[in-house]
């Protein structure tokens, strides 16, 4: 592109075009400061620091900027909500439920609700940037699970990320339980449910959260203290430590021509990134206040105060406690009495097992894979999911088994809206949970392998051009062009697979018993994980691949040239 | 730097890269807001409209908060409050404004040169590891932690200790369960005031022939409107006492067929077959599985499902579990009727009601 570089604008010198008022003042300031806290120094680097761009980088930021709309709209919503349980007749302004006794809670939701001015909206966009954050940052984790963003060095930002999520479910689930309506209850009386279905220490546990038997009057002030001190508190900690592992680590970049493992290109953060992400939180915050505005939810003056007698049809928890819900309805009834004690494994399964062990799972998954690989180097470039299919594919079957496990808790309403057997759905489930992932796991892998195969046909045969050719005899084939050097260069910075090790050859290295048995399976694990995938040709490959495309193309078109007509088909042959 | 292994300088490898050398970073392209000073124009009329539009949004914003009602007028516009709406969509377009006139501006108008920065390995150089190794074993030498293990070990003695202070300040929190999840108000009639059965809500007790073949009633026990009948302290039945109370005590009345039941045995084994009138039959309304209210009947079949995760219950076959999660059946109460001909428990429950816990068959009943 010929530009005639010298009608370049005036805002994009180093200068500003017109001078700028009170430079003085500025550099006073700038002084004062610097001379007490060492700016300069802290800043040097910081201020022009590089952050790559692509879109998928901006998933953690929906996390972060709603993390600070729930900070925002949660102290405005402190100043009216009263976290007490002391029963009231409500007189406040919402016709059908005044007269009626209800928690002081209750009643202080339906003053925010009802009688203060855009306490609504607050309350409205608190709940919606709750499960915003709680999704961004699942999609956040999948974004850097599938793309390799977990390896060294990052794998404690990693833990620290599941960490977050955990602690946002608990603030999650703490929130939504405060205004002590008929469901936010039933979910507490099913938490009871849980705790008291704990081994040994159930009914313990139970009776010293609730300060007694259930319900009690303590439940809600001590959720509320967890919700507004306790856990925001480390929230906000793990998530000063997620960005300072960020900005120490330089965040990880796409491949590309000039992007290296030792470099990391971008735009600086003053003043495009600082921009970007600043605009960024005004669009997040922007659109949580749509939502809030425009779409109800927890319409707690519709399900009406806290009564253990009574419940809603269709009772759920918010989105993200789904699938241990869905795992609860579909768990066979199983329960042991023996020795005179009790172990109700119809809720110890599904929710006193599964969640944690998902939760350490996921922790663990850089450690297992770099454990399986053999892989203890830094990484900084992204792969793309296909290059790495076992990764990908066990990501795809967790999701699979999260994902049904998700529509269980809906069970009852797809029987409704799809007018189904509740009974034939949950018989289903419980069997595609097992079955599901493990299709999810085959398909996936193959997948990513086809999709291997595909990128290597492009690298060597080129891509195609839609461009149809017919020889004289009648033959007729695609043109073929060579992938431009920025694509096929992107294509082929990636790693090759190790060479796994075989266990003949561990077998040859003396190790003895237990050291011997875990480098077998290390060995046959390594083998599986690299299975079937397809390296990246070498440079000779390329080179022939190249030479003999070139040749054909010739061939082909010096034929058509040759031939007696073309423009129509030959008639006299 | 293509092809090689690159040894980075602290004996760590970083990766490869491919067959084909590094083009190297593409050429810098102009914008049209670079080259051409009315796009250029254009562009920052554009942010600065942005910017005005927000304004606007927020002198909305101001006019909506002072205007509209809120209150019981919560119903105007499709039910979602002419002031909530209002509110939320000026402010909400107002933020937006903001963000996009901002993102605009960067995109069209800031310098669009990618600079590049060299990374750096995560691991500390071997000079600083050295150097910090050394102030570190110096530090505890001095300390002399390592020498004197008398002063070690009472230390770690002593802080383990003190950790027990704050774990044991937390016992305060609640009360010991005791028996208290073995039995309920029902068991608080006497054989000359048995405890009455009385339709919630509206309190009233329940005579056999008020109901038909398939009603279902949500009953509770009478205590609880009527406390001094049974000489119970009102104050034993207000406020939270009376939600625990209603957390175990909930019942559900249904009238079946009598020859429809199949009467099975209680907790000593002796038959259920005197624990229903003329096929009325009480059972607890609390969830054996995690503890939800138990409410959907299906008329035809006595099948009670429970909303919250569908376990079904047959009323007339003892509560027995037919299907979903739940692992026992639903506690029946065995009810009769007194000389007015209401409604009344025989005794309490025979077993504890609600969810299953680990202690649940320690005690004898």
């Amino acid at each position: 592109m010929s530009v005639d570089v010298s009608k370049v604008a005036t805002t994009n010198g180093t200068q500003p075009a017109t001078g700028a008022k009170g430079p003085k003042a500025a550099g006073a300031i700038a002084n004062w400061a610097d001379e007490r806290l060492g700016l300069g120094t802290a800043m040097k680097k910081n201020l022009r620091k590089v952050f790559p761009d692509h879109w998928s980088f901006m998933l953690g930021e929906i996390a972060l900027w709603s993390f600070v709309v729930l900070l925002l709209t949660g102290v405005f919503l402190t100043l009216w909500f009263d976290p007490s349980m002391t029963e009231i007749q409500y007189d406040g302004s919402y016709d059908p439920l005044r007269g009626v006794h209800m928690s002081s809670a209750m009643a202080s939701t339906l003053e925010i609700s009802f009688d203060v001015r855009g306490g609504l909206l607050m309350r409205q966009m608190h709940h919606w940037a709750a499960m915003i954050f709680i999704a961004s940052m699942m999609i956040h984790m999948m974004r850097v699970y599938f793309t390799g963003a977990f390896r060294k060095p990052r794998e404690l930002n990693w833990v620290i990320g599941c960490l977050l999520l955990l602690l946002g479910t608990i603030e999650g689930f703490t929130g939504y339980s405060l205004p002590d309506d008929l469901l936010s209850g039933t979910g507490v009386r099913a938490a009871d449910g849980f705790m008291k279905a704990s081994p040994v220490v159930g009914t313990y546990m139970s009776f010293f959260l609730f300060g007694g038997e259930f319900p009690g009057d303590s439940i809600i002030p001590r959720f509320y203290a967890m919700h507004i001190l306790l856990i925001p508190a480390i929230l906000l900690a793990l998530v000063a430590a997620h960005m300072l592992l960020l900005v120490y680590h330089k965040h990880t970049q796409w491949p590309g021509p000039g992007r290296t493992e030792e470099n990391v290109v971008g735009y600086p953060m003053l003043p495009v990134y600082a921009a970007k992400a600043g605009g960024f939180f005004f669009i997040v915050f922007g659109v949580i206040t749509l939502l809030g505005g425009l779409f109800s939810l927890n319409a707690v003056w519709k399900y009406g105060p806290y009564d253990p007698s009574k419940v809603t049809a269709g009772s759920q928890p918010d989105w993200y406690m789904g699938w241990p819900d869905g795992l609860l309805r579909i768990i066979p009834p199983w329960e042991t009495h023996i020795w005179g004690v009790t172990f109700s494994w119809n809720v110890i399964i599904p929710i006193l097992v599964m969640p944690p062990l998902m939760l350490m799972v996921l922790m663990a998954l850089p450690f297992i894979e770099s454990w399986v690989t053999g892989d203890k180097r830094e990484h900084h470039l992204l792969q793309r999911p296909r290059n790495a299919p076992t990764r990908t594919a066990i990501m795809v079957a967790l999701m699979t088994f999260y994902g049904l496990s998700w529509a269980a808790g809906g069970n009852d309403i797809i029987a409704i809206k799809m007018d189904l057997s509740i009974n034939q759905i949950t018989y289903f489930l419980r069997a595609a949970v097992f079955i599901g992932p493990v299709i999810a796991y085959i398909v996936t892998k193959r997948w990513c392998i086809s999709l291997q195969r595909h990128d290597e046909e492009k690298l060597l045969h080129g891509y195609e051009s839609g461009v149809l050719v017919r020889s004289p005899e009648g033959g007729y084939a695609e043109k073929h062009l060579p992938l431009p050097e920025g694509k096929a260069y992107t294509l082929t910075a990636r790693d090759d697979d190790p060479k796994p090790e075989t266990v003949d050859e561990v077998e040859a290295s003396g190790l003895q018993g237990r050291k011997l048995r875990i480098r077998k399976l290390r060995a046959r694990l390594q083998a599986a994980f690299f299975a079937d995938n397809v390296q990246k040709p070498t440079a000779e490959e390329l080179h022939e691949a190249q030479h003999h495309a070139e040749h054909e193309l010739h061939e082909l078109e010096s034929q058509i040239a040759a031939g007696p007509n073309r423009h129509g088909p030959s008639e006299d042959h | 730097m293509s092809d090689a292994h690159t040894p980075d300088e602290h004996g760590g490898e970083l990766a490869t890269v491919g067959p084909i050398a590094d083009p190297g970073l593409p050429e810098h392209q102009w914008r049209p807001t670079d080259v051409d000073p009315a796009s250029e124009k254009r562009a920052e009329r554009q942010v600065a409209a942005l910017f005005g539009l927000s304004a606007v949004c927020v002198i909305l914003f101001l006019v909506a908060y002072f205007t509209l009602d809120i209150g019981d007028n919560w119903h105007v516009i499709g039910g979602f409050g002419a002031s909530n709406m209002a509110l939320g969509a000026s402010l909400g377009f107002a933020l937006l404004f903001i963000g996009v006139g901002i993102i605009h501006w960067a995109r069209k108008l800031m310098g669009d040169h990618e600079m590049v920065e060299m990374r750096h390995s995560a691991r500390s150089t071997d000079e600083d590891r050295e150097v910090t190794l050394k102030a570190l074993d110096d530090g505890i030498a001095e300390s002399g932690i390592g020498r004197r293990p008398l002063i070690r070990n009472s230390l770690l003695g002593a802080l383990g200790l003190v950790g027990i202070a704050p774990v044991v300040m937390l016992r305060d929190l609640g009360p010991l369960p005791g028996k208290k999840l073995y039995s309920t108000i029902w068991g608080e009639g006497t054989p000359d005031r048995p405890m009455r059965i009385v339709r919630d809500g509206i309190w009233t007790p329940i005579l056999a022939s008020d109901l038909e073949i398939g009603d279902l009633v949500n009953c509770q026990p009478d205590a609880l409107f009527n406390p001094e009948r049974y000489d119970i302290d009102p104050t034993e039945v207000e406020g939270v006492n009376l939600q625990i109370h209603k957390s175990k005590a909930s019942l559900i009345l249904l009238r079946m067929k009598p020859e429809d039941i199949k009467p099975g045995k209680d907790a000593n084994g002796n038959s259920r077959e005197n624990w229903d009138v003329n096929g009325i039959v009480a059972y607890s309304k609390i969830c054996t599985h995690v503890g939800c209210p138990i409410s959907l009947n299906e008329r035809t079949t006595h099948h009670l499902l429970c909303p919250c995760h569908q376990s079904t219950f047959d009323l007339a076959d003892s509560g027995k579990v037919v299907f979903g999660p739940a692992g026992r059946p639903l506690p029946q109460l065995p009810i009769t009727v007194d000389a007015e001909g209401y409604l009344v428990a025989q005794s309490d429950f025979d077993e504890p009601v609600g969810p299953s816990f680990w202690e649940r068959d320690y005690y004898e009943r």
